[in-house]
């Protein structure tokens, strides 16, 4: 801690910040524009300047510009004195001279840090009478709007999108007050991060397209703290919505999970919640017709009553993206020898394999922003950008952290960001990719491997015996692989934290075995690893915790016991086992129950669905791919008839009188259920304040205090304002009613303080910038993920991969647009989703045309054929996931011709 | 008097390694190799030797600040700053078309003197005479065993390249040009770090002035004392002036540092033409304060033109007659300097062309009397610590002088609502 003393004021600081960040930290208003907590300093705006003083003596000062300034003992500043104040203001004068002051039709009016800073800074009139310079706009793809003429150059974009997310196809281009900001030409941007620009960019230059289309002012949002449900990572981010629709999903705050940012998918992914596919009523097939029927809330309860009195036997298929709660709740109604969790066999596995290696390895766990103190990192099969796109964002952090050992040995402080890259230059740290194929992390590898599954699970298990001769020896090396193991080897007992990487993608666990044998191996050695998996889905590991049954046991069961009902909650059985195998398994029931939000091929086949809402229409906890439960809140109320899954089956479970010894009325009583029938769970109640929860006695308004047209919202059906609806399951109101102030974490639904409209006013519900979040709890974990002794070694090695003739080695490819099974519903994820595909190398394609036959399993499908010299020979990389791939079952062997 | 960069240069020809070796050339580099680095960055301190691109910085201070010995990290650079764009100044030309290789011997004592192995002459793109010289030169000195590996069997190694600017006035900032030699946009990088720890790619970096190079072999070749007594002032050593504008003889000339101004304007330049009156000057380059009679007699050295509120900045000069309008003249230069700005800091991306516009407006006789407090804040506002680099700052040198000396003559285009040196 150090004194400085601030207007006269003494203050006890840690000098390990600039003063600008250490001033806003003490939540002292400073303007700024350039300066981000995420990406250091740059001192190009110089709105943030201060007074600074010599000594007590000192009266007259100079002026410094507070991100550029370290802190020391005994600093004397200040930021009120008169001339400095005049220097801001006359800044943010001339930063206004080009902008275009066109608010009223700008999607960042009303949360635009420019307008914040203007105000702040003093500027009112104009002075600059001259024609202001002007910009052409580009197209830069379906998701980001561009508008150059807003401009202030603070340069944060062209920071994000290639220093921090690496991207290559954006840049500053020009000079002096023409510098323009963009591609080199229209055209998508390439970079999985782009939606981060919005949040970025202090006005309005780079806009939320998506958002465009059914704009609505930040004031007239209702919005909740929300859990991103597009990979396992559990991101977290806030939707907003009016007239019953989201119209956007902005980043929320965590500074264990995804700090500032979120992917593209998760940013532009929901549009499946507003989509006509949607499920709004009950629908029951019609016995004279045949046809899905809408029928009322009464219909459905009879339906079950019905099937309760003939004491109905039900097998039910549970989600892995639906929540603990709605999973128990159905496991509680048909009993837990027939609930199934609702993934096939491989994928099961493989989950409760990372489960295991997660629990009982000897390595710890990291959160995903912690991942980013890592300084050598090995990452094992998973192409990371398009599996769990963020995890790719914090790896390219950590690939910078052992490279930062020499500006602080050089006494340059991390956040001088200019002159850390000057001094670092390419500098990256030991880094290796080992994939099928290229990845887009490849840039910043120390060396790349490409190789099948099973030939990069043998390398890792040659890494794990060259650390530790005891962990089992792998024959029939090449000796570049025997050097790499070495290289790699070298560099984890090097390390300062070493960090593996491996998920479930590729489906083959003993790349999770090898995984987990490196890690034993470091632990031999004295040295503690990280070990960081993915995960298939949003709620896989909550989904695995509730159940270890998969699919194809339920498909067993189904065809080998009499049951009466299926009852399938939020899941389309069609992407998880063949086709034929869905067929067989829904034939099995005389009524075929489904509870979902959206229709599907499993939908289309049922008897009966109950709508559901999906996750920004519900409450519920998801179990992210670190073990960390974390809460999401329904957004707005949409109705009577769309209801949780859990409440749903609470309902229906109240009919038959099952569970009566229970009170299942709202989200707490059914995580007290959960929490009785497996107290290992016992903390995801702490995820978040429950239902009693409130500040200063009031509940916490999911609307701001500038909400507008509520008594005329709903004026044309009804003059009278209808009462609000009533919200039992979470400390929050629909309406604008409650508390404004600061709130914890967890139930934060909005960045929105005096002065401070923009998302900048984040600082001020950080107790430090940067660091957590007031009262918040970023989540929190359900197992006890710490380092453990005595795991064995995984014993199994597989054979090296020989190519056959006339057959090849599916190998998963994934996309971040496409293989997620519902952000292809926003149109733009469509639009950049390819078209279905095969890879092959280019020595494996002689005499094959540009479109093949491909069999798969016991199918034929006609795909594209894609080259490359990077794939190993006799492998066909499948591109999974994509519209008509259909589900694959690996590993497969399949037969291409034509 | 002594003009030990420039008497041997003969107009429209330059030296030959040959020839320059027969005026002494590369005698000073057999000196150095015989003393340890240490020894011959103190003898160039002792001499007390500026840096001549302008800020007049101690060169061997300069260099003391570059970590020596085996664990320095490798490789470390020296590059001359040829980036000559100073409106008004062309004195680094004469030296790198006139005499190449007392720029290289300069260059390969220097990278001695800090142990670099690489060095870069940065050129301005439009010396195209000069960029062939330095090519031929550098190939001789290849050939004479005075670049490449073992120099002179001392067993220090220098390579040098040349490498010709895109032309962009920033680059005359020794951090822009780092920048611009990697291959980057021409910004000037935050200092600390200073490049002498963390330059041209990261490594340990010294810029130098061509002049101020071209100086290092006298130094070592006669001594610190001799370069202490060859100047009539404090500051040793001589120093290229240069005056343009309408005086008799404009010219460049190598002149003992602590001559006084009036001296170059009577008895180089040759005094005003016929029919006109001396009415100030920039003394040193575009972006230095004006002076006015009131300052003739100074001391052309650092601190007298520093006490007269100017700066020696580059020592050539721009003068004023009182048939030019100053309006006229200040606008141009803010128009190049607008033009110049980089971008990437406020007050100078949108300072300089409000400023220019404003001065445009007056000039066109549409100005305000409300123009000249914008511009006098903007004066204020861009000074230097507020901006990121000096480019700005600097281009409101002359902008303030003018204001200061020559206020009325901006008043009268306001009130007259004209120029009123247009007919």
């Amino acid at each position: 801690m150090v004194k400085i003393n601030i207007d006269g004021k003494d203050y006890e600081v840690e000098p390990k910040d600039n003063l600008l960040q250490t001033l806003l930290s003490l939540k002292i208003d400073v303007p700024y524009f350039c300066w981000h907590p995420a990406m250091g300093s740059v001192g190009s705006c110089r709105q943030c300047a201060v007074k600074k003083y010599a000594d007590e003596k000192d009266t007259k000062g100079r002026i410094v510009m507070s991100c550029m300034e370290p802190v020391v003992d005994g600093m004397r500043i200040s930021v009120d004195d008169p001339e400095v104040k005049q220097f801001r203001a006359n800044l943010i004068e001339l930063t206004m001279t080009d902008h275009p002051h066109d608010c009223p039709v700008c999607d960042e009016g009303g949360e635009c840090h420019l307008q914040d800073v203007t105000l702040m800074s003093g500027h009112n009139y104009r002075r600059y009478e001259y024609n202001k310079r002007t910009h052409k706009n580009q197209y830069l793809g379906p998701f980001i709007n561009h508008e150059m003429n807003r401009c202030i150059a603070c340069y944060r974009c062209v920071r994000f999108y290639r220093d921090y997310a690496g991207g290559r196809d954006f840049n500053v281009f020009a000079s002096r007050n023409r510098v323009y900001f963009g591609r080199y030409e229209d055209g998508v941007l390439q970079n999985e991060f782009s939606g981060n620009l919005v949040e970025v960019c202090p006005t309005g230059v780079f806009t939320d397209k998506i958002f465009k289309e059914h704009y609505t002012r930040k004031w007239d949002l209702t919005t909740a703290p929300t859990i991103c449900q597009n990979c396992s990572l559990g991101c977290n981010i806030i939707a907003g919505e009016r007239y019953g629709t989201i119209r956007r999903i902005t980043s929320r705050y965590n500074e264990k999970v995804n700090g500032y940012f979120i992917c593209d998918r998760g940013r532009f992914g929901y549009e499946y919640v507003n989509s006509d596919l949607r499920l709004r009523e009950p629908l029951r097939r019609g016995q004279a017709s045949g046809q899905l029927e809408e029928v009322d809330q009464k219909t459905v309860f009879n339906y079950f009553e019905k099937l309760f009195k003939k004491n109905a036997r039900f097998l039910g298929i549970g989600s892995p993206r639906a929540s603990l709660e709605a999973n128990h709740a159905l496991q509680m109604m048909v009993g837990k020898d027939n609930f199934f969790a609702g993934v096939n066999e491989v994928d099961q596995r493989l989950t409760l394999k990372a489960l295991q290696i997660l629990r009982e390895s000897p390595a710890e766990v990291p959160s995903l922003r912690e991942t980013e103190n890592a300084d050598v990192v090995v990452v094992l099969g998973e192409d990371v950008t398009n599996t769990a796109p963020m995890l790719a964002l914090s790896l390219r952090q950590a690939s910078r952290k052992r490279p930062l050992e020499l500006p602080e040995k050089m006494h340059i402080p991390t956040w001088n960001e200019r002159a850390v890259d000057e001094l670092l230059q390419d500098e990256r740290g030991p880094f290796f990719v080992l994939t099928p194929t290229e990845t887009k992390l490849d840039d910043i590898a120390t060396a790349t491997y490409r190789q099948v599954p099973q030939n990069i699970a043998r390398l890792a298990q040659a890494v794990a015996h060259y650390i530790d001769p005891e962990a089992p020896e792998v024959s029939a090396l090449t000796d570049s692989e025997k050097a790499l193991a070495k290289q790699i080897g070298d560099e984890l007992l090097n390390a300062k934290q070493p960090l593996i990487v491996s998920g479930t993608s590729l489906q083959d666990e003993t790349l999770l075995e090898g995984a987990a044998n490196i890690a034993i191996a470091l632990k031999k050695r004295q040295k503690t690893p990280w070990i960081f998996l993915t995960l298939p889905e949003a709620n896989s590991a909550g989904l695995a915790l509730l159940d270890e049954k998969n699919l194809n046991m339920a498909f067993e069961k189904a065809l080998s016991e009499k049951y009466d009902a299926l009852i399938v909650l939020e899941n389309d059985l069609y992407r998880r086992l063949e086709t034929d195998k869905v067929d067989k398994l829904l034939d099995a029931f005389e009524h075929i129950i489904v509870l979902h939000y959206l229709q599907n091929p499993t939908t289309d086949k049922a008897n009966l669905i109950v709508p559901v809402g999906p996750f920004t229409e519900t409450d519920g906890t998801m179990v992210n791919n670190e073990g960390r439960a974390q809460r999401y809140f329904q957004v707005f109320y949409p109705g009577d008839t769309i209801k949780e899954s859990w409440r749903w089956l609470g309902q229906i479970m109240a009919k038959g009188n099952l569970q009566k010894e229970r009170t299942l009325n709202n989200l707490d009583d059914f995580i007290d259920a959960l929490i009785q029938d497996y107290p290992q769970l016992s903390a995801v109640k702490d995820a978040a304040p429950d239902a009693s929860f409130r500040i200063a006695g009031q509940k916490i308004p999911r609307q701001s205090h500038r909400y507008s047209g509520r008594t005329s919202m709903q004026a044309h059906i009804n003059v009278s304002e209808p009462k609000p609806p009533e919200d039992p399951d979470t400390p929050m109101s629909f309406t604008m009613e409650g508390y404004q102030g600061p709130q914890p974490g967890a139930v934060l639904s909005r960045y929105w303080y005096p002065g401070w409209n923009s998302v900048q006013a984040l600082n001020k519900f950080q107790i430090e910038v940067g660091g957590g979040l007031h009262d918040g709890k970023p989540g929190e974990r359900v197992l006890d993920l710490s380092a453990k002794e005595g795991m064995s070694y995984f014993t199994q090695i597989p054979e090296p991969f020989a190519a056959q003739e006339n057959n090849f080695l599916g190998v998963p490819l994934y996309h971040i647009f496409g293989s997620e099974e519902l952000s292809i519903h926003t149109k733009g994820v469509a639009e950049l989703t390819p078209k279905p595909y095969i890879l092959l190398n280019e020595a494996d394609t002689e005499g094959l045309g540009d479109q093949v036959k491909v069999q798969i399993n016991d199918r034929t499908v006609e795909l594209e054929l894609r080259k490359t010299t990077v794939l190993p020979k006799g492998a066909a990389g499948l591109p999974v996931g994509l519209p008509d791939m259909g589900a694959i079952k690996f590993p497969v062997w399949i037969k291409i011709s034509g | 008097m002594e003009r030990p960069l420039t008497q041997h240069i003969r107009p429209g020809e330059y030296l030959t390694a040959a020839e320059y070796r027969k005026t002494g050339g590369y005698e000073g580099l057999k000196k150095a190799l015989k003393m340890t680095p240490k020894e011959v960055q103190e003898t160039v301190k002792r001499a007390g030797l500026r840096g001549r691109g302008g800020a007049g910085f101690p060169t061997g201070l300069k260099w003391s600040f570059v970590p020596l010995g085996p664990d320095a990290p490798r490789p470390k650079y020296l590059v001359a700053n040829g980036d000559e764009m100073e409106p008004g100044t062309f004195k680094d030309r004469l030296l790198i078309e006139g005499n190449p290789h007392q720029l290289i011997e300069g260059m390969i004592i220097s990278a001695y003197a800090i142990e670099a192995e690489i060095g870069y002459i940065f050129l301005r793109w439009a010396y195209k005479k000069g960029a062939q010289i330095i090519e031929k030169a550098l190939a001789e000195a290849y050939d004479a065993g005075l670049l490449g590996k073992n120099i002179l069997g001392s067993g220090f190694n220098f390579d040098l390249y040349l490498h010709t600017s895109a032309g962009r006035y920033i680059c005359g900032e020794e951090t822009a040009l780092l920048n611009s030699l990697e291959g980057k946009r021409a910004n000037p990088r935050p200092k600390p770090p200073f490049p002498q720890t963390s330059g041209l790619f990261g490594k340990p970096t010294i810029v130098n002035n061509i002049e101020t190079l071209s100086n290092v072999p006298h130094i070592l070749r006669n001594g610190a004392d001799w370069y202490q007594s060859i100047s009539l002032s404090e500051d040793a050593g001589t120093k290229l002036f240069g005056v343009s504008g309408k005086v008799k003889n404009p010219g460049l000339w190598e002149l003992p540092l602590g001559i006084t101004l009036r001296e170059v304007l009577e008895e180089y330049a040759g005094g005003m033409r016929d029919g006109l009156q001396f009415k100030g000057l920039l003394p040193g380059g575009a972006s230095t304060d004006f002076l006015t009679k009131d300052h003739l007699d100074i001391k052309l050295d650092y601190e007298g033109v520093a006490e007269a509120g100017s700066r020696l900045g580059t020592g050539t000069m721009i003068v004023l007659d009182d048939k030019t309008c100053v309006v006229g003249m200040v606008r141009n230069l803010e128009h190049f300097f607008a033009q110049e700005s980089c971008g990437w800091c406020t007050p100078c991306r949108e300072g300089l062309p409000w400023t220019e516009k404003i001065l445009t407006s007056i000039e066109n006789g549409t100005g305000k009397m409300e123009d000249l407090d914008i511009l006098a804040g903007m004066t204020k506002t861009l000074a230097p610590g507020n901006t990121f680099c000096p480019l700005a700052p600097g281009a409101m040198e002359p902008l303030q002088s003018a204001l200061k000396y020559f206020r009325e003559d901006f008043e009268r285009h306001i009130k007259e609502k004209r120029c009123p040196w247009r007919s």
